[in-house]
């Protein structure tokens, strides 16, 4: 009796031994706090509800006057969040990759889910870049909307080119200048779609704005953007590579 | 596609931040315009012209057009364009460049700027003298081209231009607000359209047609969508509502009256639309004729140059063809509280024009700007949108009323939604006023619709909205704005900004020897009481 009981305890201090041999628990990033809004619930939660969610800064938009416009996302989707109060200070440490934990209410605009002007936020520890989701095959369907806001790619454009034959245009109506958005129109498929290098998002001194600028009618190329949603899709494109 | 900019809310509060600097730059550097005697036909000159265009090609190519016509008139002078469809874009930027003393030459804007401008010594040229030179004022004995004469601008137009008691502005273009209703769906309702609108009338007919099926359908529209009422620019509706109110919202001092019983009364009552989703806002929901010609919504407030965009034939549209319902678009003047006294606001572009050094290029920027008063200009860039052309010349000509006459006779040039809203501010050209304009009047203006954004957005939110609720508003709107807090008035007052370095060296200096003479007093103090015991 007394060797089984010895036993037992030598089998328990080792199971004991064992435990605190292995790796303590790894802090889970990914892991929402508490009060955290999943991304499923974010786009469950109505127009004005109160949400808060952690995501990680993709790309920024602009700043002004202590207002902040950033794509952000997490593992499970994308987020849109206008005019987040923010100093230019903050603003500056929002680099892509950067965790935030933001509080506001979820508006939607012309289409375009997002979180709206004032929201707050705090910076978090954690780090994350989201690789480009590979939409070539959604867009034209009624699930492309399932992605918006994402960091998305699309390959094989063709470039048609706009009403006067011109391969982009300054602003929708070509009303703009040098420095203004670019729009230009692809065709993938049956399906024609007009793209959009946004000027707060990607200026005329990025390599996309030149790139869109040297356009011919006709080239096939690859792009990556953000998957903005103004009265349907409005991608806001931040590479193009001609084929 | 219209564009939602992110920077123009704020923009005016930059101006605090650059003034002091401007207003050194200006007083140091330039020396009062005067008008040169002959105009230096043989001396290369450039200049730039800022302008405003509403996200219009064609106006776009109005600008082009004017310009190309006045080189071939002027040869020697060269005008540089960039394009601006943003009024704040434009005053940012030109705020910026008075402080590096590279403001362009003629410039599209509004009044209220050019009281910010003005603060600066010299900076924006006082233009009575450049109007009334027999040579190449208006209608000038000396003018390469046919300009309206004084006489032929209008003068409640030509009198918005005055600012601090000088005319440093000329107006372009004027433009009022219009109610564009969907009178299908207004009439299915079992109402009908009145003469005049009333704000009763329209917050009755918008709590209405909130009514919904089981299914969540509006009855109205059979949509799971429908925002009533939606105004485009609520700075105008709530300097409008006041004004019609007779309430206060500033004197012509710049003292601030916008923080009053009415102000709260009317927001309240916003507050019970909103609450019930029969009112929203442009920045909230989006463009008020989105929502119109998607049969979303019945009253869509916004520019009488806005237009374009309004109505099942509009040939602007931002949302899918398949979207766009069939509908008759009535375009009435806003609503009023007594419709016996019609009261709406007078808005559009002015033209101003900046100091230079060398005399030679301000005159060639004065003949630049009258060129664009001219009936070609004026006509053509009217037709883009609903704009009325600032001169008799112009708007009594037989090609502009031939204009007038052919109103729907096509969905483009002739399309009626927009000849019914330039009209309607022909008609009520009398009916019309403009706010006191002062250095920060601006920034009163963005407060004005701040607090209709933020009563919608609060009460949207289920927060309550009550007289502490506007009692804290106002207080946070007047912080936000920096009003009330030694403003400067065009009419000039200062406002002294931050200290200069001295300055400040100076009071610390003043403080260190209080502290040292105190420290002293208080080592003398303690020694001769050490003394005494």
């Amino acid at each position: 009796m007394k060797k089984i009981i010895c036993l037992m305890l030598v089998a328990l201090m080792a199971l004991a031994a064992l435990a605190g041999c292995t790796k303590p628990a790894e802090k889970d990033e990914d892991a929402k706090g508490e009060g955290v809004m999943t991304h499923a619930e974010y786009i469950a939660a109505k127009v004005d509800d109160p949400v808060v969610i952690e995501t990680y800064v993709q790309a920024k938009q602009s700043w002004w006057e202590n207002k902040a416009t950033l794509y952000t996302a997490d593992k499970d989707g994308a987020y849109f969040i206008y005019n987040m109060t923010c100093s230019e200070e903050d603003y500056a440490k929002l680099v892509p990759g950067t965790k935030i934990k933001v509080t506001g209410y979820r508006a939607e605009w012309s289409g375009e889910i997002e979180v709206a002007e004032g929201a707050t936020f705090e910076i978090e520890e954690g780090n994350y870049i989201a690789k480009a989701v590979d939409l070539t095959d959604v867009f034209g369907t009624d699930a492309l909307i399932d992605h918006q806001n994402e960091f998305f790619a699309v390959k094989g454009l063709e470039v048609v080119g706009m009403d006067d034959g011109a391969a982009f245009w300054y602003s929708y109506d070509n009303s703009g200048e040098d420095g203004s958005d670019l729009y230009f129109k692809v065709k993938l498929g049956e399906n024609e779609f007009t793209f959009t290098v946004e000027s707060y998002l990607c200026g005329a001194d990025t390599d996309v704005y030149k790139a869109v600028k040297e356009l011919k009618v006709g080239d096939t190329i690859d792009v990556e953007g953000f998957l903005y949603w103004y009265e349907g899709v409005n991608p806001h494109i931040t590479s193009v590579t001609v084929k | 596609m219209m564009k939602r900019i992110p920077l123009l809310a704020l923009a005016a509060l930059m101006l605090f931040a650059v003034l002091p600097l401007a207003a050194c730059h200006g007083s140091a550097g330039m020396a009062e315009f005067a008008v040169p005697g002959e105009f230096d036909t043989s001396k290369d000159i450039e200049i730039t012209f800022w302008a405003k265009n509403d996200t219009n090609i064609t106006q776009v190519n109005i600008y082009k057009k004017a310009i190309s016509d006045f080189e071939a008139a002027y040869p020697n002078i060269r005008v540089n364009l960039r394009l601006y469809t943003d009024y704040g874009k434009i005053y940012n930027d030109v705020i910026t460049n008075i402080s590096t003393g590279t403001t362009p030459n003629v410039c599209i804007t509004y009044p209220d700027h050019i009281a910010t401008y003005i603060t600066g010594q010299n900076v924006v040229v006082p233009l009575e003298e450049l109007m009334a030179d027999e040579r190449y004022g208006l209608g000038g004995s000396e003018l390469r081209f046919d300009a309206p004469t004084k006489e032929e601008m209008i003068p409640k137009f030509l009198s918005e231009g005055v600012v601090s008691g000088r005319q440093y502005a000329l107006p372009f273009m004027r433009s009022t607000e219009a109610c564009y209703v969907n009178k299908t769906m207004l009439e299915s309702m079992g109402y009908e359209l009145p003469e005049k609108l009333t704000w009763d009338f329209i917050w009755e007919v918008s709590d209405a047609a909130m009514e919904q099926d089981a299914d969540g359908n509006f009855k109205v529209n059979g949509q799971k969508v429908m925002i009533p009422f939606i105004y485009k620019s609520t700075d105008n509706m709530m300097i409008q509502m006041l004004r019609q109110k007779g309430a206060g919202y500033s004197d012509d001092d710049g003292g601030i009256l916008l923080f009053n019983d009415t102000t709260k009364e009317l927001l309240l009552e916003i507050s019970k639309h909103a609450e019930k989703r029969s009112f929203s806002t442009f920045k909230i929901s989006s463009y008020p004729g989105n929502f119109l010609n998607a049969g979303q919504c019945i009253f869509a407030i916004d520019s009488t140059a806005g237009a374009t965009w309004m109505g099942t034939e509009a040939n602007h549209h931002d949302i899918a063809a398949d979207k766009i319902i069939d509908f008759e678009t009535a375009v009435m003047p806003i609503p009023q509280f007594d419709p016996d006294s019609p009261q709406m606001i007078s808005q559009g572009p002015s033209v101003c024009i900046f100091n230079k050094r060398d005399p030679q290029e301000v005159l060639a920027s004065w003949l630049f700007t009258q060129f664009l008063l001219t009936n070609d200009v004026q006509i053509s860039y009217s037709e883009t949108e609903g704009y009325v052309p600032v001169t008799t010349k112009a708007q009594d000509s037989a090609e502009y009323a031939d204009y007038l006459a052919r109103a729907g006779e096509d969905s483009d040039l002739h399309y009626s939604v927009k000849i019914e809203a330039a009209k309607l501010l022909i008609d009520n050209v009398g009916d019309t006023f403009i706010t006191p304009v002062w250095s920060g009047s601006a920034s009163l203006r963005d407060a004005a619709g701040s607090l209709i954004e933020s009563v919608v957005k609060s009460v949207r939110r289920r927060e309550k909205v009550d007289d502490a609720y506007l009692e804290k508003l106002f207080s946070d709107t007047a912080s936000l704005y920096r009003l009330g807090q030694g403003m400067q008035t065009a009419g000039g007052k200062k406002e002294l900004g931050p200290l200069p370095g001295t300055a400040r060296a100076l009071i610390i200096g003043l403080a260190a020897v209080w502290v040292l003479l105190g420290a002293g007093a208080v080592y003398g103090l303690v020694k001769a009481r050490k003394n005494e015991k």
